[in-house]
């Protein structure tokens, strides 16, 4: 079943619809409620190679609706140290839990202070509200 | 396009039920209720209706009505009995595909065509050019809404009595008259509700009472493409000919119609490229557009509910066209491997 709306407030977001679970240098990436009910029920997830780099603001990988291709944007730099497998064997996990199982790749960061940047749940509610 | 999009008469319907509604071809439409994937799976193992209003119905009636439509159609109308129906195309004098639809013989002398929304316009406007005197045609969608429910319990749902495919009869259903259509784009047993617009509420809300499942527009493409209807517009259109597309079951050769020398010429050579069938080997979507390594490229292409799996068609060059072939699709800069595969791509096991 897919997921309620929800955004956690432990999470910090970018505005592309994309949430970062940062703790110490790494960061678990993954896309948000809004998005995965924007794309409907997720067919496919493209990833990147363990061991690449993801540049913040820059498209990581994809995923795929029946319908509709999504770019994935980075909310943080640096070097991927796991892609979820389960998602790519099983893309619906994303429809039902974003935050949790459903999460999409996860990081060493190259800028650890690129997360002041980033937007707490007030913060990323309020670009939801706009859209 | 049109700024103002058009509504079918169950737009109000759609909203209530949640629909996400998205523009085709100039008509706010239902994309998705619940779920592509459940509404696909839903008609391939029950039922599903499908809001098709935007499509376009002509009505073409005279003593000479089958001699504008045999002139101008590819299939030979001469081979239906009132009540039957054909799959045929309308073809520009290059032998291209002005659009695909389905002509209904209502009377001796009494035509329906049930055409793609998008084209209504333009097949209007190419039949009155060549009407011939004893020939009428009129434009009555406006008049018109069309429900296809469709599925191996459809009929069963609607409680209407077996019939053959491509027939079609007139009958009431809780109250509402309503042509019945043998007729569908989703590869399974079903039916076509033609109905008069100012029913269509009544209709939709007596099949839905009947457990029959809302479906959109998405799942209506996957299904097609799954038994590869093709879709006009992605997999054929004017500047491709019904031989290369597969179509020539739906050519009468040897008859005359506009584009037939073409078509004869094609069929006699062989096309240079075919419409083919395919199914990814590596996990990826092929889409629209996608060029096939050699020459070709993706026409339609979608995820199949069914196989769970990347699957499409699209044009390559006669010499791939053979089941079993290797293709590589360019998935935007990723080569990514499929193998052609004969049609339909999904076939029920039983």
């Amino acid at each position: 079943m897919a997921a309620a709306e929800s955004y956690p407030a432990d999470l910090k977001y970018h505005s592309e619809h994309d949430w970062a679970r940062v703790e110490g240098d790494e960061a678990t990436l993954g896309i948000t409620w809004f998005a995965v009910d924007a794309l409907g029920e997720l067919v496919h997830f493209e990833p990147p190679e363990a061991g690449s780099s993801v540049t913040k603001d820059q498209s990581y990988g994809e995923v795929e609706s029946v319908k509709a291709v999504s770019d994935l944007i980075a909310p943080l730099s640096g070097e991927v140290l796991e892609v979820n497998e389960r998602v790519i064997d099983a893309p619906e996990t994303v429809n039902d839990d974003p935050y949790g199982e459903g999460w999409l790749i996860r990081i060493r960061l190259a800028e650890p202070s690129e997360r002041e940047g980033l937007l707490d749940v007030e913060a990323y509610r309020k670009v939801l509200a706009q859209t | 396009m049109p700024e103002t999009l058009l509504y079918t008469p169950l737009h109000e319907r759609h909203v209530e039920l949640g629909a996400r509604m998205v523009p085709f071809a100039g008509w706010e439409m239902p994309v998705q209720y619940q779920g592509v994937i459940a509404e696909h799976r839903a008609v391939r193992t029950d039922g599903g209706v499908f809001d098709v209003s935007h499509m376009g119905e002509l009505e073409v009636e005279g003593p000479r009505a089958l001699e504008l439509l045999q002139a101008t159609l590819s299939n030979d109308l001469d081979r239906l009995e009132p009540g039957e129906a054909q799959y045929t195309l309308l073809t520009n004098e290059d032998g291209g595909i002005v659009d695909d639809l389905i002509a209904y013989r209502v009377g001796e002398c009494s035509y329906l065509l049930v055409v793609n929304a998008g084209n209504r316009a333009v097949d209007y406007a190419w039949l009155k050019e060549r009407e011939i005197p004893g020939s009428d045609v009129r434009d009555v969608s406006d008049d018109c809404a069309l429900l296809a429910v469709q599925g191996p319990r459809a009929i069963e749902r609607l409680g209407l009595p077996p019939a053959r495919p491509f027939t079609f009869s007139e009958t009431s259903l809780d109250g509402v008259e309503v042509m019945v259509n043998r007729t569908g784009y989703t590869g399974e047993d079903g039916c076509e509700l033609l109905c008069m617009s100012e029913d269509a509420v009544r209709l939709w809300d007596a099949v839905l009472e009947r457990g029959v499942v809302p479906c959109g527009l998405g799942a209506r493409d996957t299904l097609r493409l799954e038994v590869c209807y093709p879709l006009h517009g992605n997999d054929i259109g004017p500047d491709t000919d019904a031989i290369s597309a597969g179509l020539g079951w739906a050519c009468a050769l040897d008859k005359e119609f506009e584009g037939v020398e073409t078509l004869r010429r094609v069929k006699a050579e062989g096309p240079e490229r075919r419409l083919v069938a395919f199914v990814m080997k590596d996990k990826a979507i092929p889409r629209h557009a996608m060029p096939i390594e050699g020459g070709g490229e993706v026409t339609s292409g979608s995820h199949s509910p069914m196989l769970d799996i990347g699957i499409g068609m699209g044009y390559v060059p006669s010499a791939m066209a053979q089941p079993e072939t290797e293709l590589t699709i360019d998935v935007r800069g990723r080569p990514r491997r499929a193998r052609v595969v004969k049609k339909p791509i999904y076939k029920r096991e039983d």
